[in-house]
């Protein structure tokens, strides 16, 4: 009988070396290895942050980051997770704030220490360009900003690295919200839906889904679902 | 008054370390004072900048308790004014970066005053003197 | 005729009318100022110490950038407006041209843009009209004349300091005199024309910037002056909106106007100023002398 041998690799783990199937992601590898990823893993899918890793490969001195979720293990790999990055979050009532060119200064001063050594856009697993959106929030560009920020999973990374530190993906945060609420253009199709809610016209259906139960639930989605795929064929 | 040999040898390694960091010859000082004439902010300090020269060149540490350092607005007129060619603005950012190198900022950027109303170019300017 | 030019943060937000005049009034000539395609902040001072050279790196990148557009442009002139802006990329620059050493690292530092050759010439907009363009001939194309505004012209200090990057003389310095002179405006001379106004220590040390305005105004209104003329959006701060701290430890304080440069070269070429963008408002000292 031949044996199908599975080809393995090398990696060290916080500095102790195991065996691994080749092929396996860094989450994958980690986990083989028989660790339990309590906090350093989430979605699973490059979206939520949570599995911020930093790494070597062999024969390199330099630190590399990705998301252990989306990143292949490979030979010789040096790695270890940062499952949290403790950067603190300033207070602040969106109600109350303007977006002012300052504001976003008010908040978070650090950010005018930035001295353009774009650590963090190397630093950065989703490839954005981080220090761009510093360097727009330092010009009070909060449009930019917000922006240039969007796909942000807030692994936190940058804000582990750098020199004068920032923390971008709150400040970042602050961007966002006072774009959204201040800055972005209203659109007229939300205004008129919430006017309906506030109406009433959902409160039937809403309070009929409630009381139904969860075999009727079930059969209804089910029944759904058969007449999309029909539509579509 | 004597000084002990340990206590020279701690003495010109910091005017050394201060001449490396400035890049200035500290000895080159020959208390004409045209620097303490000219400087815009020298009402507010507990140390002329002479003064601040002449305890470098005896190695006198006492110069990083004085206030001198932080007054000064980096306004480059000692340094145009000198008769020897010292730029006594880098000898001034050269004690400020060896204190704020010790991981020590001169002030809490989290508590700014009246931070409302002061616009991004005197944040920025303020803390590249201020905090290391 | 196409220029690379570097705003800085303060004219894209709180002192847009900074540039907003200085767009109008270089339209005039004929020039258009190209901002740079991306540019970061360049650090507002110019870091001292002989082994810094991470703080030259923004510096160092928008340079890169001018040199880049230049090349597009068939130039190598960096134009600015801001005083700090000025004198930081100039001083980078300097320190790029004479330190190589200095230069190779930041350059394989700054690994995703390409190397900085050292061939940027940072230029300060006075500068450039006195040599490339001509202040007679500013003069020949103003639409109207200053009426005799009486004007201080305030250097503060990073215009004429330090040496080797100055654009006028240090302790008399005549490119503004002549400028307004020519425009048809009364120029006064005043002993604190290339004095500190204070600077950062308006963050933490307000005091001292309250009584550098008010002896700086003061100064400026004992030898006749109804307005002063700058170039820097942190002096024009201290200056200006300052002006309500000195009045409240001095209630005496009289009030002066501060415009940018821009604003008056605007005015000549018949343009409308941004009245309310100022703190102390120009309206009463325009209409004055009917500028209005």
């Amino acid at each position: 009988m031949e044996e199908n041998k599975e080809k393995t690799i090398k990696v060290y783990i916080m500095g102790k070396e195991h065996q691994v199937p080749e092929g396996l992601t860094i989450m994958k590898a980690i986990e083989y290895a028989g660790y339990k990823l309590v906090r350093g893993a989430g979605c699973r899918a490059g979206f939520c942050g949570a599995c911020a890793t930093v790494y070597r490969k062999a024969n390199e001195y330099k630190l590399r980051v990705a998301l252990a979720c989306q990143t292949l293990a490979e030979d010789g790999m040096y790695l270890t997770e940062i499952p949290f990055v403790p950067a603190n979050k300033a207070k602040y009532e969106l109600e109350k704030i303007k977006p002012s060119p300052n504001i976003i200064l008010q908040y978070y001063p650090e950010v005018a220490r930035c001295v353009a050594c774009n650590t963090c856009t190397k630093s950065c697993p989703q490839d954005l360009k981080v220090m761009d959106y510093i360097q727009a929030m330092k010009r009070g560009d909060i449009a930019r900003a917000a922006e240039l920020s969007f796909d942000c999973v807030q692994c936190g990374l940058c804000a582990a690295r750098c020199p004068a530190e920032i923390v971008h993906y709150h400040a970042a945060q602050l961007a966002r919200r006072l774009y959204g609420k201040y800055l972005a253009k209203p659109s007229p199709n939300l205004e008129k839906r919430i006017k309906e809610i506030e109406e009433g016209k959902y409160d039937e259906e809403i309070k009929r889904l409630k009381s139904m139960g969860l075999e009727e639930m079930k059969k209804r989605y089910m029944e759904q679902q058969k007449n999309a795929e029909k539509e579509e064929a | 008054m004597e000084l002990k040999e340990d206590e020279i040898a701690k003495r010109e390694e910091f005017t050394r370390r201060v001449e490396e960091l400035s890049g200035q010859n500290i000895f080159a000082c020959y208390q004409c004072g045209r620097c303490s004439a000219g400087c815009p902010m020298v009402s507010k300090m507990d140390a002329i900048p002479s003064m601040i020269m002449r305890l470098l060149q005896f190695g006198d540490m006492r110069v990083l308790e004085k206030n001198t350092c932080w007054v000064c607005a980096s306004c480059y007129t000692c340094d145009v004014r000198c008769p020897k060619g010292i730029d006594i603005a880098k000898v001034m950012e050269a004690l400020r970066q060896i204190k704020l190198r010790t991981n020590i900022n001169n002030i809490d950027i989290g508590k700014i005053e009246g931070i409302e109303e002061l616009p991004q170019i005197a944040l920025i300017a303020n803390f590249r003197k201020n905090t290391g | 005729m196409d220029i690379p030019y570097f705003p800085g943060c303060s004219l894209k937000s709180n002192t847009r009318y900074f540039e907003d005049s200085a767009r109008e009034f270089f339209a005039e000539l004929g020039i258009n100022l190209v901002e740079l395609p991306e540019w970061n902040c360049c650090g507002t001072v110019y870091s001292l110490t002989t082994d810094d050279i991470m703080r030259h790196i923004a510096s160092v990148r928008n340079l890169v950038h001018a040199q880049e557009l230049g090349k597009k442009l068939g130039t190598n002139k960096l134009m600015t407006l801001c005083a700090m802006c000025y004198n930081t990329l100039a001083q980078v620059n300097a320190l790029a041209r004479s330190r190589p050493d200095d230069l190779k690292t930041a350059n394989e530092f700054i690994d995703d843009l390409p190397d900085y050759e050292a061939q940027v010439e940072v230029v300060h907009a006075l500068s450039f009209l006195n040599e490339n363009v001509s202040f007679e001939k500013v003069a020949k194309l103003a639409k109207r004349k200053l009426n005799g505004l009486r004007v201080a012209p305030y250097y503060g200090c990073l215009l004429v300091r330090p040496e080797h990057v100055k654009i006028d003389d240090r302790e008399k310095p005549a490119l503004m005199p002549k400028l307004f002179g020519l425009l048809g405006a009364t120029v006064v001379d005043f002993p604190y024309s290339v004095e500190c106004c204070g600077s950062y220590h308006t963050v933490n040390m307000k005091d001292v910037v309250v009584e550098k305005t008010r002896t700086i105004i003061g100064s400026a209104r004992e030898n006749g002056a109804d307005a002063i003329v700058l170039s820097c959006p942190l002096c024009e701060f201290n200056l200006d909106e300052r002006q309500k701290d000195v009045r409240m430890k001095y209630p005496g304080f009289e009030r002066m106007p501060v415009f940018y440069f821009t604003e008056l070269l605007a005015l000549a070429m018949g343009k409308k100023i941004n009245m309310g963008a100022h703190y102390v408002s120009p309206e009463n000292v325009l209409k004055k002398y009917g500028l209005v």
